[in-house]
């Protein structure tokens, strides 16, 4: 990195100072700490960082991390990645993730859905892989539509390649902006965001699933050239190649982020059949879809921040019958209005033991009497699991879908799983 | 209830296009309070392609982003469906960007006026500042309901002609100007407690129901009640 200014070098090597600091006081991972230091004394450090790299920016709304980490795992075939592997998405972040590997020629950033505009600009990434749109923080403007539009804006004003889930009409609408683009047929199960046309307000005909087309202005899904097969655990890739994937993270929206994945190698010139078993090689991301042993219980934590995400954590709840604890909390990081558990369907949840815990468990109960859902209520994952078990000694599962903060929670009383 | 139907007729206008906010709760807490009184009920979702239905008997618009308001409020205006039936006495709940839109006339989002359906004689416009947070209000005695609370999201600020009632005085919150929230006229309501603001407040749920089937037998206290009882707590 010697080509990198004096000026440049000295901010990210003070970042890099107060990075390692943040780590030793124990106030943080480092990876927020450190950019800001260095952003305070060069304002074009990430465009200077950039320079000379071949990055991959990943957004979406949901998968991001782990999408990031699956990428990032596949290129790793071609050397050293800089990558924000702990989830530090702003653009403080990928100063330290960038500064912490000066060597690295490849790197892959997620990056938070508003950012995405601005860290394009400024780094002028060559991939950008964009998944999914829908609601999230529901105490913040998020403002989906609003966002696509951004996105759209700033790549028709780039050169970069997108590769994009065709089956997400605002996704794919925002990548329609690019010049260049590979479609990937990534499915998409919560579809309450995009019953309407992006380009006019029409109702879009989406049938038979996944096609979508506005009977109105004419707009559709672009013509996929990867697609996901659920049903076969597979991916067809653009020689109409089927491969399995057999992956270690579980459901379907993480065959999504896997095909997402392998277009991306590709783009990199890499072949799947080189890029999966190091996808395979994944088991859990920053403690999510962990195992921990407790009692002689297995118990799954599974993070669900948003609609989208309790839908997708619905599907892989283990059949048939394995109990199921809910925990909901309403701090800053999860938004603080619970409004969203409206928006999600309970009743697949029917002949289910269900618990409900958390800050915001009064809400949750009478969501699931709405649903007609049966359910107690619960104050800590350990009393749970000893009730069932003197009711039922040979219980050996128990599966936990939790919002953010009381999935951190969770899983600090099990020492931070990762 | 409707001439044509022995069913409540529940009318979900636009869900494609306005349903942000967790609005589904309204729909659905209408529908469990009216059964679980063995008043049989029949849901209609009207998409954005879709006439209005005339002869339903609570209509439901819920929240959405500035461009869909838009969209939706230009396609309510060309369709006259949810006019005629405000017209024949149908309850209608509008919730933050739907409210706005039943009203005279509402903002974009550089704040030019737009025409709006005209059912609630209201004209909304954009504040300085989102309103964001627990509110807190006491809905005006005559509609028996009392103290209400919900989350608020919005940077609209209202103001009720003469034709129109303040819903609500706050006690914590923005509402339409800091003084007041939400507004009705006739059996046209409309509040800025976005989403579910039914399963919130099962009164204001047992309001809409008694405005179309008259009096209702009340309901052993639930987990709706407990809901707002915390809320109160929590926010006050
Ligand atoms: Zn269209």
């Amino acid at each position: 990195m010697s080509e990198l200014p004096l000026r440049a070098q000295l901010a990210a090597a003070l970042g890099k100072g107060a990075a390692s600091l943040s780590r030793a006081t124990g106030r943080g991972d480092g990876s927020v700490i450190g950019g800001r230091v260095a952003l305070k004394v060069e304002p074009d450090l990430l465009a200077k960082l950039a320079r000379g790299r071949r990055l991959t920016l990943v957004s979406a709304t949901n998968g991001k991390t782990t999408t990031t980490r699956l990428i990032a795992a596949a290129l790793r075939e071609l050397g050293e990645i800089a990558t924000n592997e702990h989830g530090a998405n702003m653009p403080t972040g990928h100063i330290t993730a960038l500064a912490n590997s000066p060597d690295a020629r490849i790197g892959v950033l997620e990056v938070d859905e508003k950012y995405l505009p601005q860290v394009l600009r400024e780094t002028n990434a060559s991939v950008v892989v964009l998944m999914n749109l829908s609601r999230d923080q529901m105490d913040r403007a998020s403002e989906i539509n609003l966002l696509a539009k951004k996105w759209r804006e700033a790549l028709q004003k780039s050169e970069t390649h997108v590769i994009a889930n065709a089956d997400d009409p605002l996704v794919a609408w925002a990548g329609l902006g690019a010049r260049y683009a590979t479609w990937v047929s990534a499915g998409q199960r919560w579809k309450e965001d995009s019953w309407c046309c992006p380009e006019c307000g029409g109702h879009l005909k989406r049938d038979p699933d996944p096609h979508w087309e506005c009977p109105e202005c004419g707009l559709r899904r672009p013509e996929a050239t990867w697609a996901v097969d659920n049903a076969t655990d597979s991916v067809v890739d653009p020689n109409d190649q089927r491969m399995p994937l057999q992956l270690n993270l579980p459901g379907d929206a993480n065959r999504a982020n896997a095909a997402i994945a392998l277009a991306t190698a590709a783009a990199y010139g890499i072949h799947p059949k080189q890029s999966l078993p190091r996808l395979r090689e994944i088991h859990s991301v920053a403690g999510r879809y962990t195992s921990v042993v407790t009692n002689g219980v297995e118990v799954r934590l599974l993070l669900a921040k948003n609609p989208a995400g309790w839908l997708e954590s619905f599907a892989v709840l283990d059949p048939p019958r394995v109990p199921v604890i809910l925990s909901v909390n309403a701090q800053i990081p999860d938004g603080k209005d619970t409004s969203w558990l409206w928006d999600v369907d309970y009743t697949v949840l029917r002949g289910r033991r269900v618990f409900v815990m958390g800050e915001r468990r009064t809400d949750l109960a009478l969501r699931l009497e709405t649903d007609e859902v049966p359910f107690e209520i619960a104050d800590r994952v350990d009393q749970v699991i000893a009730g069932l078990k003197s009711e039922q000694p040979d219980l050996t599962k128990l599966d936990v879908i939790a919002n953010y903060t009381a999935f951190q929670q969770i899983r600090t009383a099990y020492g931070r799983v990762q | 209830m409707s001439d044509t139907s022995s069913r409540l007729r529940i009318v979900w206008i636009y869900p494609d296009l306005l349903s942000t906010y967790g609005d589904r709760g309204n729909v659905l807490i209408l529908r469990r309070r009216a059964e679980l009184r063995g008043i049989a009920t029949e849901i209609v979702h009207v998409h954005s392609s879709d006439a209005v239905p005339v002869e339903g008997d609570i209509y439901l618009l819920g929240g959405g982003e500035d461009r869909p308001q838009i969209l939706a409020a230009e396609r309510l205006r060309a369709d006259g469906g949810l006019k005629r039936a405000a017209e024949r006495g149908a309850a209608v709940l509008a919730i933050c960007a739907g409210y706005q839109i039943i009203g005279e006339s509402y903002g974009d989002d550089a704040d030019n006026p737009l025409p709006g359906v005209g059912i609630l004689d209201v004209r909304s416009g954009r504040g300085e500042t989102r309103a964001v947070g627990e509110i807190v209000a006491d809905v005006d005695p005559n509609l028996g309901v009392g103290r209400i609370t919900g989350f608020e999201n919005h940077q609209g600020r209202t103001a009720i002609g003469p034709n129109a009632v303040p819903l609500s005085r706050t006690v914590r919150g923005i509402g339409n100007d800091g003084q007041t929230e939400g507004a009705y006229q006739g059996q046209v309501l409309g509040t800025y407690l976005h989403g579910p603001a039914l399963p919130r407040n099962p009164e204001l749920a047992d309001l809409l129901l008694r405005w179309r089937v008259g009096a209702i037998p009340p309901l052993p206290p639930s987990w709706g009640e407990r809901l707002h009882e915390e809320r109160l707590a929590a926010a006050l």
